[in-house]
C-alpha cells in the first residue's frame, strides 16, 4: 500500500523521450538519472537545470508527488527502461493512466513501479482532488482510494501484481525452470533444427 | 482425434515458442533471436556481468552499433554523442567476453539492428526475435513474431533464453486495393494513425493483410510494421509468402540446403487459417490514401500532405484539444495552414523506417537531375553499409551528392538527438523517421514525418511539398 500526493500530468501519448530524454542518458548505468526526468519541459534551461515554475512537478504543492495522473497511452514511443529508473530515483511509485505503452508498462513491473490503468474519468476527478491530500494505491485489495474517500478499482494480472508485491527477480524465478527449457529445446530442435544455429556463428 | 481449431498466424507463433504457462494470461516462451545495440544492449550486457550470470547461448545473440554511432565517413570510437565512446565499447567489451556476434563499427556488416536482422537472414519466418528496441516489430514483415523489451528482459533472455510475456489481444487490418501514385507504406501507417490515434491499436498484436499488404516489396512491409509501435500495437506481423522466401534464399544466417526445405515447408504453414477469430478487425481503402504528413508533436497529428493544419477548436476531449494547442505552439503553425506552404531547414532520409535500398531508389527518382533548395540542409543516411554499397553500385550516392546531399554511413544518426549532432532550436525538418515529439531531434526542432519521396521533394522545393508532381507519369 501507497500514499502519496499525486501530480497531474494530464497529458496524452506521454513519451518516454519526454520522461527522459535521450540526452541525458550520458552513462552506462541504472542511476543518476533523475536529474534528467522530463528535462525538455521541467527546465527553462537545461544546462543550468534552471526549473521552469510552469511544470507540474516544480509546484511547490507537488515537489514531493509520488504518483503520476496522466493521460492515455503514457510511456509510449521508445523502449528505453531508463525512463522507469528515472522516475523511480526521483521517487514516483505508481502512475495512473487510462492505458500505457506496452514496453514502458513492462518495465514498470520490472522495476517496482506500478502501472495502474484506471478510465479516463476516473483519473479526470482524482486530478481534481490532488490538492485535498494524498492518495491512496492498495495493491493489495487493487483499489485507488481518493481524499474525499471514494474508491475506485483497478485490474492487474495475477504475475504481474505478486511480482511487484514479493520484489521478485524474475531471472532467478525462471532459472527455476530450467529443467522446461531443456526440454522444450530438445523437442524444439528435432522440429525446428535451422533455429539453432552452429555455437561459433562469430567466426562466420 | 479431434479437427486442429483455427488460428491465427499470431496464435500460431505463440504457441510454438510455449515452453509453459506462468499463469492464465503468461506464458514462458523461448526466444529464438536475441539481438542488442549500443544504447540499450550496453547495459543489459553489463548488469548480467555484475549479477554474475552468463549467457546461455551465445550463439543466439547478435548485437550492432547504430545509435549512437558516428556516420560520418571517417568514423570510429569517437562520437559527437557525450558519454558515447563509454556505450560502444561497454558493449564491445562484453560481447567479445561472452562471444556474442557483434556487427561492429567497422564490419561491412554494420547498419540499424532492423535493416541488418532481415538483410543477412538473422530474423526468420515463425521465428521469436527480441531486442530492447520499441521497433523491432518492424521484423514481423518476415512473419516472425518480433517485439520491442526493456533492457532487464534483455538481460532475461541472455540468461535463459525465454521471456515472461502476457499474451496481448489479437486485430487484423486489412488494406485493399492499389495506392494511388507517390503512394507508400509510410502513408498509409501515417494514415492509419492518424485515423485511429496513437493509441488506436492498445496493445494489440496486429496482423496487416489485405491486397495492398501483399503486394507490397519486403521492404515496404517492414516499414507498415515498423510504425506499429507508434499506433501502440504490441507488435505486426504478416503472414509470410514467396515475397519473403525469395528475399531471405541465400542470406548469410539462413538456412541452407534440405534445411532451407525443411524450413520452408514449415514457413507455408504460417497463415491465419479462413475461419480464425481476432479480437478486432478493421479494413481500409488503400486507393483514398494520400501522401501523408505530420503537423505536430504525434505520429497521430498526420494529414494529406495537400491538406491543412486542422483547428483545436473542432475537438470535443479537452485533453487531445490541449495536446493539440500545444503541438502547434511547438511547431509554430496555426490551425487552416496549408502544410505544402510551410518552408523547411532540413530534410533527413534514414532510419529503421525508411533507408532500404528502394526508399533510396524512390527519393532519387525524385532528386535526379534537380538541386537541394538554397539554405537546405539535406542528409541521407543508409541503414546498413550493404543499403550503402548496394547504392553506390547502381549510382544512387551520385543523384543524391548531385542534389546536394550529405551522403554518409550507416546508423540511427539524426533519428534521434542524443546531445551530440542535431539540429537547432526552432529549425523545421521533414524527416523519413517514425518520431514527431517534442524534442526527439534536437531541443526545439519541429519534425514532420514523412515518406522518401515526400522528404526528396521538400528538400528540392525549400517547403513540405507533395511528391506527385515530381515522380511524374
Amino acid at each position: 500500500m501507497h500514499q502519496g500526493i499525486a501530480a497531474p500530468l494530464m497529458r496524452a501519448n506521454v513519451d518516454t523521450d519526454a520522461i527522459i530524454p535521450s540526452r541525458e542518458m550520458k552513462r552506462v548505468s541504472k542511476v543518476g538519472l533523475s536529474a534528467g526526468l522530463f528535462a525538455g519541459w521541467r527546465y527553462l534551461d537545461e544546462a543550468v537545470r534552471a526549473p521552469d515554475p510552469a511544470f507540474v512537478l516544480n509546484q511547490p504543492a507537488y515537489a514531493k508527488a509520488s504518483i503520476l495522473l496522466a493521460g492515455p497511452n503514457f510511456g509510449c514511443g521508445s523502449s528505453r527502461e531508463h525512463a522507469v529508473w528515472a522516475l523511480r530515483e526521483f521517487g514516483i511509485r505508481a502512475v495512473i493512466a487510462p492505458s500505457f505503452g506496452a514496453i514502458f508498462q513492462n518495465n514498470c513491473i520490472r522495476n517496482g513501479l506500478l502501472p495502474v490503468e484506471l478510465a479516463e474519468p476516473a483519473i479526470h476527478e482524482l486530478a481534481t482532488q490532488t490538492l485535498d491530500g494524498p492518495l491512496t494505491v492498495d495493491l493489495l485489495r487493487c483499489v485507488v482510494r481518493a481524499p474525499d474517500g471514494t474508491e475506485y478499482r483497478f485490474r492487474i494480472g495475477h504475475l504481474q501484481r505478486e511480482m511487484l508485491l514479493e520484489g521478485l527477480d524474475p531471472v532467478a524465478l525462471t532459472l527455476r525452470l530450467d529443467e522446461s527449457i531443456r526440454a522444450f529445446q530438445a523437442r524444439d530442435r528435432e522440429e525446428r533444427p535451422w533455429i539453432y544455429l552452429p555455437i561459433h556463428t562469430a567466426a562466420r | 482425434m479431434p479437427a486442429t481449431p483455427t488460428a491465427t498466424l499470431f496464435a500460431k507463433l505463440w504457441r510454438q515458442h510455449v515452453v509453459t504457462e506462468l499463469d492464465e494470461q503468461t506464458s514462458l516462451l523461448h526466444i529464438d533471436r536475441l539481438f542488442l545495440h549500443e544504447r540499450t544492449g550496453s547495459i543489459a550486457l553489463s548488469s548480467l556481468e555484475q549479477d554474475g550470470r552468463g549467457v546461455r547461448h551465445p550463439e543466439l545473440a547478435f548485437c550492432t552499433m547504430d545509435h549512437i554511432v558516428d556516420t560520418s565517413p571517417e568514423r570510429g570510437d569517437d562520437t559527437p554523442v557525450p558519454g558515447g565512446k563509454e556505450f560502444i565499447r561497454t558493449t564491445r567489451d562484453a560481447a567479445r567476453r561472452f562471444g556474442l556476434t557483434l556487427f561492429d563499427i567497422h564490419d561491412p556488416r554494420q547498419g540499424i539492428v532492423h535493416v541488418i536482422s532481415p538483410e543477412l537472414g538473422i530474423v526468420l519466418p515463425g521465428a521469436t526475435v527480441v531486442c530492447p528496441d520499441s521497433h523491432t516489430c518492424t521484423q514481423g514483415a518476415l512473419g516472425a513474431l518480433a517485439w520491442g523489451i526493456g533492457s532487464s528482459d534483455a538481460e532475461h533472455v541472455l540468461a535463459t533464453q525465454t521471456l515472461r510475456v502476457a499474451r496481448p489481444k489479437t486485430m487484423r487490418i486489412r488494406f485493399e486495393g492499389t495506392p494511388g501514385h507517390g503512394v507508400t507504406a509510410k502513408d498509409l501507417s501515417l494514415w492509419l494513425i492518424g485515423r485511429e490515434s496513437a493509441s488506436g491499436a492498445g496493445g494489440h498484436a496486429l496482423e496487416f493483410a489485405g491486397s495492398t499488404v501483399r503486394m507490397l516489396p519486403l521492404e515496404a512491409r517492414m516499414t507498415l510494421c515498423n510504425m506499429a509501435v507508434e499506433f501502440s500495437a504490441f507488435t505486426a506481423v504478416i503472414a509470410p509468402d514467396d515475397t519473403v522466401f525469395e528475399y531471405l534464399a541465400g542470406r548469410p544466417y539462413a538456412p541452407t540446403g534440405a534445411l532451407w526445405e525443411r524450413a520452408l515447408a514449415h514457413w507455408r504453414t504460417l497463415r491465419t487459417d479462413d475461419e480464425a477469430r481476432f479480437d478486432r478487425e478493421a479494413s481500409f481503402d488503400a486507393t483514398l490514401i494520400p501522401p501523408m504528413v505530420t503537423w505536430g508533436t504525434s505520429p497521430q497529428h498526420a494529414v494529406g500532405v495537400d491538406g491543412r493544419v486542422p483547428a483545436p477548436e473542432g475537438e470535443h476531449d479537452p485533453v487531445v484539444r490541449r495536446g493539440m494547442e500545444r503541438a502547434l505552439g511547438y511547431m509554430g503553425l496555426r490551425p487552416g495552414q496549408r502544410l505544402d506552404d510551410v518552408p523547411v531547414d532540413a530534410v533527413f532520409i534514414g532510419s529503421c523506417t525508411n533507408s532500404r535500398l528502394p526508399d533510396l531508389r524512390l527519393a532519387a527518382q525524385v532528386l535526379r537531375g534537380r538541386k537541394v533548395a538554397p539554405g537546405v540542409k539535406a542528409i541521407c543516411v543508409p541503414g546498413s553499409m550493404q543499403v550503402k554499397r548496394d547504392a553506390e553500385a547502381e549510382g544512387l550516392d551520385r543523384i543524391f551528392r548531385d542534389a546536394g546531399f550529405e551522403w554518409r554511413a550507416a546508423g540511427c544518426s539524426l533519428c534521434f538527438f542524443a546531445g551530440g549532432e542535431g539540429f537547432a532550436p526552432q529549425q523545421r525538418v521533414v524527416s523519413t523517421t517514425n518520431r514527431n515529439f517534442e524534442g526527439r531531434q534536437g531541443v526545439g526542432v519541429r519534425t514532420h514525418l514523412a515518406s522518401p519521396a515526400t522528404a526528396a521533394a521538400s528538400a528540392i522545393a525549400g517547403r513540405i511539398a507533395d511528391p506527385r508532381p515530381f515522380l511524374g507519369g
